[in-house]
């Protein structure tokens, strides 16, 4: 058994290698909002920086921080091109709402389902919000978690840093 | 002669292995830039530290800590990622104490958790410990929640197949952690396939289509061996294969959606639901409509006897293969966090309304920034059993027989939880934020909480928060909350069920938190039970923290009195005695 196991295992990591790895991404697939299949090692931004933020609806900084984010999103799209794409821990007590809670609360960014903490685990997310940068090519340039009022600037700088 | 036959033997291996370590160099120096380059390895680590001491204002004695004054709790874990190949492991170390209020049985050091994964998109393979869910994870779901010190993971094979766009397709084979339980002991075998269909991506016509629609099917039966048992004489036989199924369907129209779920499960006897031989079924239904400032939503569902365990022995949150989503509110705040909801998974009928509306910017109503308003009902009954009569003998719940009966559309006239808030939340001006909020609870202490003759919690909160601006870094925060609890006033409590009475009765909080963004926090609490019917038990619970956050690292620190309570994720729950202490976390992930 731990022969064939050990086996499988360098078959896996040789089959692995063949495999085109660039990004930080990993090779998950999660749904959106409308019920669609995203794979998550496909997703960029045409080269310029995006923003993935993990949240849940029972966390209340979660919560601040996309409604502050919500407000100088407009402005950091004009001036940087980013693009922001949040990911809902929520589990499947909530999975129906999120869909009127985002659209209620008026928050333009695309949204993910991680119901079952997938992509959370992948990317080793302990606790939201947990914020991460990716460059052009989807390597991860910072991180961050928690938020604290006025947190969403130093984001910012971060982003005009690697914003061509 | 023999000499020299022995040395063709010894050049002839020589030779061989010379080729094969040749061979190895040459691959692996063209393959080792590519390791470099294409190997990830990642991790995360937390540790929460607690030292308890003597409280005698809340009734802490040294016999309470039992010597066991410092509880810390940890764990690692490591990822490696490799293109389409990945693993890992996760180390634990739980050191509990008799304040800490984990299950005993966590208590424990070790690799809790590996897994090695090979996905290609088309074709996954998992051997390890999995996590995973089938469609709302009613017949199963695994799952971690490290706060709980719950994780009910699968060891075991899976396998996952996408023939095509939308189409996927899976199967699960193993036995399901159990605490540190070895692997080889008492437990049943778990079995399962799940197939969805999403049908807009697998048709490309249908691509940009207005209606959107997906649908699933699961089937998960568990095995255990033992063909009977006897009890008081009489032997039950015990179905050793239990099978449950359960089918389900997402609908959008353009603002509306419609999703549902039913499961249904075969007779499975357990000490959980006393030994019935009744099948179990449940159902989720919601409906929506959602467009840019509004959306609304309204849930329902209904479980009957749906407790679904890898073990017919096992209680409380052990060895769970199904999954029952609550549907009501989460509180967050720490006062109606205190009567948290946890699901009934032998029977309850529930609804839950929610409504969030954003009043536009620059109107009357909405000011310069707009207004949130947010709104929520849920309500969670009983069901309805009627008693079957057989040879004259009422065998309402008895052991050994059917249980009992139950109309799909009578709602019980036990209420276990109700809950309506409405929510206000305002950005005044670029230095001013205002929430205000305002809830009332019905709260079922002796079903949720397991003390038979409790009075119910029939409470209203109101809840402020300020928070100030005070430049681009730095801001206050105000929070304040009262609630409202009549019980036992101006009654004699019978000294006997005394600690029903421990949260109950009018309390006040304060909360005021300092923050230099995005690095340090600061802030003092207070929660004062000043109403409870007991006089003893009027106590402030106190505390003080402070922290630090460095990028992907965060520290904590903070010191006084916890108060007992429920601490609730997703519907299950633990139980966490009052205590008083200082505890320390330190959580951070490379």
């Amino acid at each position: 058994m731990k022969k064939l196991l050990a086996f499988l295992l360098f078959g896996f990591m040789f089959f692995g290698l063949t495999a085109q790895n660039k990004s930080d991404l990993p090779n998950i697939t999660l749904k959106n909002l409308d019920g669609q299949s995203v794979n998550i090692s496909e997703i960029n931004n045409g080269g310029k920086p995006f923003v993935m933020t993990f949240w849940a609806t029972w966390c209340g900084p979660c919560v601040k921080e996309h409604n502050a984010l919500t407000e100088v999103y407009d402005d950091w799209v004009e001036e940087t091109g980013v693009k922001i794409i949040s990911v809902s821990i929520d589990d499947a007590r909530s999975t129906a709402k999120i869909k009127p809670f985002v659209d209620g609360k008026g928050w333009p960014f695309e949204i993910l389902l991680d119901v079952n903490k997938d992509l959370a685990r992948a990317m080793n997310v302990s606790n939201p919000p947990h914020t991460f940068l990716f460059d052009g090519n989807g390597k991860i340039v910072w991180q961050h978690t928690g938020y604290l009022d006025g947190g969403e600037e130093d984001l910012y700088e971060e982003i005009i840093k690697i914003a061509k | 002669m023999v000499i020299g036959y022995r040395l063709l033997v010894i050049e002839n291996m020589m030779k061989k292995s010379l080729l094969i370590l040749v061979a190895i160099c040459c691959t692996t120096t063209i393959y080792a830039q590519d390791f470099l380059n294409k190997s990830k390895v990642s991790g995360s680590f937390q540790i929460d530290g607690n030292y308890y001491w003597e409280d005698n204002g809340i009734g802490i004695s040294a016999e309470d800590i039992n010597g066991e004054s410092f509880g810390a709790y940890g764990f690692g874990k490591l990822q490696y990622q490799l293109g389409d190949f990945s693993a890992g492991m996760r180390f634990e170390a739980y050191q509990t104490t008799p304040m800490s209020g984990f299950d005993a049985r966590v208590k424990g050091m070790g690799v809790a958790n590996f897994f090695a994964t090979y996905d290609n998109g088309t074709i996954g393979i998992t051997v390890g410990d999995i996590y995973d869910q089938f469609g709302n994870g009613l017949i199963f779901r695994t799952y971690e929640e490290w706060t709980l010190g719950f994780d009910n993971s699968l060891r075991g094979i899976r396998a996952v197949f996408r023939p095509c766009n939308g189409v996927t397709l899976k199967g699960i084979y193993g036995k399901q952690r159990y605490y540190w339980v070895s692997y080889e002991e008492e437990r049943g075998l778990v079995r399962g396939v799940d197939g969805e269909w999403d049908i807009n991506s697998s048709i490309e016509a249908l691509n940009d289509a207005k209606l959107k629609a997906s649908l699933g099917a699961s089937f998960v039966s568990k095995y255990e061996a033992e063909p009977s048992m006897e009890f008081d004489g009489c032997v039950y036989k015990l179905p050793q294969n239990v099978g449950a199924y359960a089918g389900r369907m997402n609908l959008g129209y353009g603002r509306f959606g419609f999703s549902a779920e039913y499961a249904r499960k075969i007779n499975d006897p357990s000490f959980f639901n006393n030994w019935i031989y009744r099948d179990g079924q449940e159902v989720l239904a919601s409906l929506s409509y959602s467009q840019k400032g509004l959306g609304i939503v309204l849930q329902a569902k209904r479980v009957d006897n749906m407790s679904f365990k890898s073990m017919r022995t096992a209680w409380q949150n052990d060895l769970d293969i199904g999954f029952i989503p609550p549907i009501n509110y989460t509180h967050t705040h720490c006062l109606p966090s205190m009567f948290a909801y946890a699901t009934q998974p032998l029977g309850e009928m529930g609804v839950q309304f929610q409504v969030n509306y954003t009043i536009p910017k620059k109107t009357a109503l909405g000011g310069k920034y707009g207004t949130k308003l947010a709104f929520n009902y849920s309500q969670v009954n009983d069901i309805k059993r009627d008693s079957v009569m057989f040879d004259g003998v009422n065998t309402l719940n008895m052991m050994g027989t059917k249980g009992y009966e139950s109309p799909f559309f009578a709602i019980g006239d036990k209420m276990f939880y109700r809950d309506f808030n409405f929510e206000i939340e305002k950005k005044i001006s670029a230095k001013w934020h205002l929430t205000l909020m305002y809830i009332n609870l019905y709260y079922d202490m002796e079903t949720i909480e397991g003390h038979p003759g409790a009075e119910a919690v029939k409470a209203h909160f109101a809840f402020g928060e300020a928070i100030y601006k005070i430049n681009r870094k730095h801001s206050l925060r105000l929070e304040l909350q009262h609630m409202w609890d009549n019980v036992g006033k101006n009654q004699e409590i019978d000294p006997l069920y005394e600690e029903y009475y421990v949260k109950r009765g009018n309390w006040m909080a304060f909360l005021l938190e300092y923050t230099i963004a995005p690095k340090w926090f600061v802030s003092v609490a207070d929660k004062y039970n000043y109403g409870n019917p007991i006089a003893d038990n009027r106590d402030h619970y106190f505390t003080g923290s402070v922290g630090f956050i460095k990028d992907q690292t965060r520290i904590a620190l903070s010191g006084g009195r916890q108060s007992q309570g429920l601490v609730c994720v997703g519907g299950v729950c633990r139980e966490v005695p009052a205590s008083s202490g200082v505890s320390l976390t330190i959580t951070t992930s490379f």
